[in-house]
């Protein structure tokens, strides 16, 4: 049975009353390392949700669980408002794993009509989603030729593609764009964001954070094993580092002294301040700076990004 | 410098196990096979020869040589009963010579009507005593003509038949003619056949253990976990896989015999039938097998390594390299844990001993019985790939 959504708020994606997809107190333990710990999430119809954490955090056993390749040791998954079998779920999603997963033997058509065969797609709308998959990947000349001819990027998209030619309304991609140019990584969002325009939600894991901060509308934070933060960027800055912005003010000579309310560095070469309001704060920096007779030659003012609020929620050791 | 290089090929041969079998373990498990299997180290001396002894004449010279041949130990003289005939009903010609076509014995002794009107001439113009050999051993007819001589010597000294004198061990004393009942029409080509089937059934288990590999090197690629995500579920993926195998080792083993007529005269299209039922489940049985050493092995290196040991162990018991009929007869029944062995067996019997259809059931029953077993195996070993 679907449930069908409610819109009930505009914005980057349509939130809907009923989530798409919703992992509830997830728990899995392989031995003695505990992978997730209660994680839970929802993703909305529509959206795009980027599910971050450093290596180890947990993010691909918690995919995993999704499309039930990991059986959770306490915990649910729901798809659609109900409590899917692991079979029947594996059919309703579409799942783009992080390796190019192709049979580079087969031409870029083979590989989706083996794979469209393999998700259930009726033989006599196999034609057609072949040839839509191909014409949205940007493959459709290239088509008749062996995959293990095709560029980095050009895999990336067929492996997109063979992922989502069933049609899937949710679909989880892991590191979709790793190792690709910028301008492969540019289609590749275009193919994403034009998914979402039929419907479909996407669930991404990245290491991306600008991909994550420009591209999606919501971000999750997993770290050892647990959701430690979800919500859209401001949602997130405003819960962790906050909304003051970093005023930097490089001087033409290293100055001895730090002028009132800024922080030198970098040598004296540098003064540092937060402000919580620029309009107002900024003059008052550069009157300051001005009247102890320094020469400002660059002022650049930084908003905190994802970058910031990541490190806030995970910290700075390294995981590995 | 160099120094430097040693030390990094020292560390990386110390932490590669499976290199370090390849090195050392497997060149000794091999010398100790062959060992096994040429050096016939059986305690005792040489193993007994089964021969099947038709005595036509029913004299009093051909009973005592029978009776000779019976107390030889290097000869184990086949009972009348044992060839399937009526209890007490002893073998003739006829039936002795289906016995040896048959596989019950490599050879068969004829003492004609009349031998012991001859017996002993010394000077070998006697009436000659019939070597039924099945050629496939070419040691045994040998040995028996030899053993003959040895029991007609025994026969002549012991039991001092009238008026002769007990000679030094004589090749004329018995005269014999060997007959080839094997290749009644002047076959020459049926060895082909050994050769075929046992080159081809090894090299298939290789090639099934290679395209068995295909598993490793999709989930090295991430496409076993891809179809897994798919409605496909392992069951359908074992299946798939373990059908294109069989199909591959058919059109592998059709291929050699096809070599083998064309260039080799080898009689394959006489012997159809019988080839295209030892193929096909000869086949099912060694996809099966390359499932199960797959999704035993952990990568393609431990699958390479494991895969060898196994197939050229089994090889070897199993007659791919040496026939098992030229082995001791402890390494012969050895061989029969073998998979090359029951395969082989059918393809012998096909070929060589023409039998119909239903004499090899025994060895498509192995082997159906056989792949289900490793089937099931190879599902077992599956399992780490489902969900966990």
């Amino acid at each position: 049975m679907i449930v069908e959504a409610r819109p009930i708020a505009a914005g980057a994606a349509t939130r809907t009353a009923q989530p798409v997809l919703r992992v509830v107190d997830a728990a899995k333990r392989f031995g003695s390392v505990e992978a997730l710990r209660g994680a839970s999430l929802e993703l909305y119809e529509g959206e795009r949700l980027a599910l971050l954490g450093p290596n180890g955090a947990g993010k691909t056993t918690l995919l995993r669980a999704i499309t039930g390749r990991v059986r959770l040791d306490r915990g649910a998954v729901e798809l659609f408002g109900r409590a899917v079998p692991a079979a029947e779920r594996r059919r309703a999603l579409g799942v783009v794993p992080q390796e190019v997963a192709l049979y580079p033997l087969l031409t870029a058509r083979e590989n989706l009509e083996v794979f469209a065969r393999l998700h259930g797609v009726a033989p006599a709308a196999l034609a057609d989603r072949v040839e839509w998959a191909l014409g949205w990947s940007g493959l459709a000349e290239r088509a008749g030729e062996l995959v293990r001819g095709f560029s980095g990027g050009m895999k990336r998209r067929l492996n997109i593609a063979c992922g989502v030619l069933h049609g899937p309304r949710v679909v989880l991609l892991d590191e979709p764009t790793v190792g690709v140019d910028p301008q492969s990584r540019e289609r590749i969002y275009e193919m994403l964001e034009q998914l979402c325009a039929g419907g479909a939600s996407l669930l991404l894991t990245t290491h991306q954070l600008e991909e994550a901060e420009e591209r999606c509308g919501r971000i999750a934070v997993l770290d050892h094993g647990a959701l430690v933060a979800a919500g859209t960027l401001g949602e997130l800055i405003a819960r962790t580092v906050g909304r003051a912005r970093t005023v930097v003010l490089t001087l033409a000579r290293p100055a001895a002294h730090a002028p009132a309310g800024l922080d030198l560095e970098d040598g004296g070469r540098r003064l540092r301040a937060r402000v919580a309001d620029v309009g107002a704060e900024l003059p008052a920096l550069l009157e300051s700076a001005r009247r102890q007779g320094l020469e400002i030659e660059d002022v650049e003012v930084q908003r905190q990004g994802l970058h910031a609020v990541f490190i806030h929620l995970t910290g700075k050791d390294l995981r590995e | 410098m160099i120094a430097t290089l040693l030390r990094i090929s020292r560390t990386s041969l110390r932490r590669d196990r499976v290199a370090q079998v390849m090195t050392y373990v497997l060149p000794v498990a091999f010398f100790s096979i062959f060992a096994l299997v040429f050096g016939r180290p059986i305690a005792g001396g040489p193993e007994s020869i089964r021969v099947a002894v038709a005595d036509e004449d029913r004299s009093f010279a051909s009973r005592a040589l029978v009776a000779a041949l019976e107390t030889d130990p290097l000869l184990r003289v086949a009972d009348s009963t044992v060839a399937g005939a009526a209890p007490s009903v002893p073998f003739d010609r006829a039936r002795a010579e289906a016995y040896v076509r048959g596989g019950g014995a490599p050879v068969a002794v004829v003492l004609p009507a009349g031998w012991g009107a001859t017996f002993p001439r010394l000077d070998g113009g006697g009436m000659p005593a019939e070597v039924l050999a099945d050629v496939s051993d070419p040691i045994a007819s040998r040995l028996v003509v030899g053993l003959l001589q040895r029991a007609a010597a025994k026969v002549l000294r012991g039991d001092g038949l009238a008026g002769a004198a007990a000679p030094a061990e004589s090749p004329a004393l018995v005269p014999t003619r060997t007959v080839d009942v094997m290749r009644p029409r002047g076959e020459d080509s049926r060895m082909i056949s050994f050769y075929a089937a046992g080159i081809a059934v090894m090299f298939l288990l290789f090639s099934c253990a290679a395209a068995g590999g295909a598993l490793l090197d999709e989930q090295d690629s991430g496409t076993l976990e891809r179809v897994l995500n798919t409605s496909a579920g392992m069951n359908g993926l074992l299946l798939g896989k373990w059908i294109h195998i069989t199909l591959l080792g058919v059109s592998q083993i059709v291929v050699m015999f096809v070599w083998g007529m064309l260039v080799f005269h080898l009689d394959l299209l006489h012997h159809l039938p019988g080839f295209l039922v030892m193929t096909l489940t000869t086949a099912a049985a060694a996809a099966a097998f390359g499932l199960v050493l797959a999704a035993a092995a952990r990568s393609r290196q431990q699958l390479s390594g494991l895969s060898t040991v196994l197939i050229l162990t089994m090889s070897a018991l199993g007659g791919s390299m040496f026939p098992r009929f030229l082995m001791s007869e402890g390494m012969q029944k050895l061989g029969l844990v073998t998979f090359n062995a029951w395969a082989l067996d059918g393809y012998i019997k096909v070929f060589w001993r023409q039998a119909p259809l239903v004499q090899l059931a025994p060895q498509v029953g192995v082997l159906l019985a056989l792949t289900l077993v490793l089937l099931a195996v190879a599902r077992l070993f599956a399992r780490r790939w489902e969900a966990v």
